[in-house]
């Protein structure tokens, strides 16, 4: 018997339940290099674009990675064609890709936001919105995603301008996602994803100096799996909308423990760095942890069952 | 235009078929099974199965240019020159023929052909330095089966550091040695400075792959000259196919080319320094 790996998320019905991570994959790109093949055999259910910013940026100054173990550092600044360059050039060309499409967006103040939200959510091609608040407020001084408050004056200020699903990236840089997650759910998120990158920073061995050209940056990769783990079941235990799952999920197995902590959906990103195809090779891999386990679907999340 | 040859989707299992030393460097065979020919200037993904290490490294693949390529029996047959130097590097030198090899490519831009570089292009000359030696090879051997006249300068720090040039057996080669163990002692931009100002043939091309150092010192030569370059670059990368955006090169007039699927071969003129910060590690 063959698990039914299907899975919905915020109205929106996935074959399975592997997305990629924001800025983990450039479908565009990706077609440069591999051709038709990448749509025959695209790995991801939905497809979630980088950032986009409401002017073009170019990204930081060069290093922009560093290796560390089971992971990488990348501080690479978000380099984007901006609203109009994305919404023209770039979104007819994700519009043909097999799969519902998801636009990150970011802004350091709540009017940018407001025209990212309500510009790509008029456009038929979209099937969700997620708000990367990984971000300073310019107003505040305070990075959105890591104050309750500051995410919940975001969504008031976003949610009335789409009906469109509204996914909240969270941030694993604080000390209580959980409450960041609750606000976001009360302000009218549809959904949350999470974790983004740990701040991270790394030394030239050679000199001693700060690698990284952007100074800081993010880690990610089996290294953040464990931290990722805890951050999604006690956002799961806390809210009762969706969570996307995500951290250094490398393998099967590994999608399926995101998902026995509530994970409606788990996303591959660093992995994918290693192989382009690890998503579709993580894939067969759960259907194959759900046969030996004895069970006909995924896991159902308790916690939303009984508060919803 | 010199088209790409695109890759199969995803990362898949090559075998190693040699893995010989050549003076510091290693000369390592794989059989692709599934893969198409690649073309000149263009680069693989290479890693051992699996990850990890004593200090939990390397974790991503390393990106290596491929030397030569050829029809094998069971596939295709492609030659990488590598060094030593890191985790990954350790890890590949370390395999064993008729070992697994984890392959992503062929991947992106070819060697432009001399006639989309410059016009009035009627030869080339190819400047090798070090482990980058290794895409000239293949590049020397496609432009000779388009007769187009060629000259082949390689240099190399010291014998240690001079591995590869039986990628280069049945062609005139000039060599130059920082210790003069082999041929001019001092740079290969040397050689090429006398080919420049000297006997070179009207309206030449420079094909360039080497340190950083070397790199910046033919770019700023060409230009002084008016000569069209095209140089491989190398930088750090993760992925190999766009999706990172780790290998940002600073663009001539602002921003940045991604080296994996707008290089690795870059014109010279679109930059304005070949020395980026982080690159030649």
């Amino acid at each position: 018997m063959t698990a039914d790996l299907s899975v919905e998320l915020c109205g929106i019905r996935l074959e399975h339940p592997i997305i990629n991570g924001s800025g983990t994959f450039d479908a565009l790109a990706a077609r440069r290099a591999f051709g038709e093949e990448l749509d025959r055999r695209f790995p991801f259910s939905a497809f979630v674009s980088k950032t986009i910013t409401l002017e073009p940026r170019a990204g930081n100054p060069p290093p922009r990675l560093y290796e560390t173990p089971a992971g990488m550092i990348n501080s690479i600044g978000l380099p984007n064609r901006g609203l109009e360059g994305f919404l023209g050039e770039d979104l007819p060309k994700l519009a043909t890709l097999p799969v519902p499409l998801i636009v990150s967006v970011m802004a350091i103040s709540r009017e940018a936001f407001s025209t990212l939200v309500d510009r790509v959510g008029a456009r038929d091609e979209v099937a969700a919105i997620e708000l990367n608040v990984s971000c300073p407020n310019v107003k505040s001084g305070l990075i959105v995603g890591e104050q309750p408050e500051e995410t919940r004056a975001l969504l008031d200020s976003v949610r009335p301008l789409t009906e469109k699903p509204l996914i909240v990236k969270l941030t694993p840089n604080c000390a209580e996602p959980e409450a960041v997650a609750a606000a976001a759910e009360g302000a009218g998120a549809d959904a949350v994803s999470l974790i983004n990158t740990l701040r991270a920073t790394a030394l030239d061995p050679r000199t001693g100096e700060r690698w990284l050209g952007g100074g800081s940056g993010g880690l990610s990769g089996p290294a953040v799996r464990p931290v990722a783990l805890d951050q999604v079941r006690r956002v799961a235990e806390s809210c009762s909308i969706p969570v996307i799952g995500m951290g250094g999920i490398e393998s099967g197995s590994d999608a399926l423990a995101f998902q026995r902590l509530g994970a409606t959906a788990v996303a591959v990103g660093t992995a994918s760095f290693r192989d382009p195809g690890a998503a579709g090779r993580i894939r067969s891999e759960l259907s194959a942890e759900l046969a030996a386990a004895g069970l006909d679907a995924l896991p159902v999340r308790e916690a939303a069952s009984t508060s919803s | 235009m010199s088209e790409r040859v695109l890759a199969p989707f995803g990362r898949r299992a090559a075998s190693l078929s040699a893995n010989s030393p050549t003076d510091g460097y290693r000369l390592i065979s794989a059989i692709d099974r599934e893969g198409p020919m690649p073309r000149s200037g263009q680069f693989y993904m290479l890693a051992a199965p699996g990850w990890g290490g004593e200090a939990g490294r390397p974790y991503l693949p390393r990106a290596f240019s491929v030397a030569e390529a050829g029809p094998a029996a069971d596939g295709v047959r492609l030659d990488f020159l590598l060094e030593a130097i890191g985790p990954g590097t350790e890890r590949l030198a370390a395999l064993e023929s008729g070992g697994q090899l984890e392959i992503t490519g062929p991947l992106g831009r070819p060697f432009s052909m001399p006639r989309e570089l410059h016009d009035g292009a009627q030869g080339a000359i190819l400047v090798g330095g070090g482990i980058g030696i290794a895409p000239l090879a293949i590049l020397r051997r496609e432009l000779a089966e388009r007769g187009v006249p060629q000259r082949v300068l390689l240099g190399f720090r010291d014998r240690e550091h001079s591995g590869g040039l039986d990628l280069f057996r049945c062609s005139e080669v000039r060599l130059a040695s920082e210790d003069g163990h082999a041929g001019h002692q001092g740079y290969v931009t040397d050689l090429l400075a006398v080919l420049l100002e000297g006997d070179a043939p009207e309206g030449a091309v420079v094909y360039a792959c080497g340190p950083p150092a070397m790199l910046e010192a033919v770019r700023s030569m060409c230009a002084e000259r008016g000569v069209a370059a095209e140089l491989a670059m190398e930088t750090p990368m993760a992925c190999g196919f766009g999706s990172c955006f780790g290998c940002a090169v600073p663009l001539a007039g602002g921003g940045y080319l991604r080296l994996c699927v707008d290089g690795p071969t870059v014109p010279a003129d679109r930059i304005d320094t070949a020395l980026v910060a982080g690159s030649g590690h």
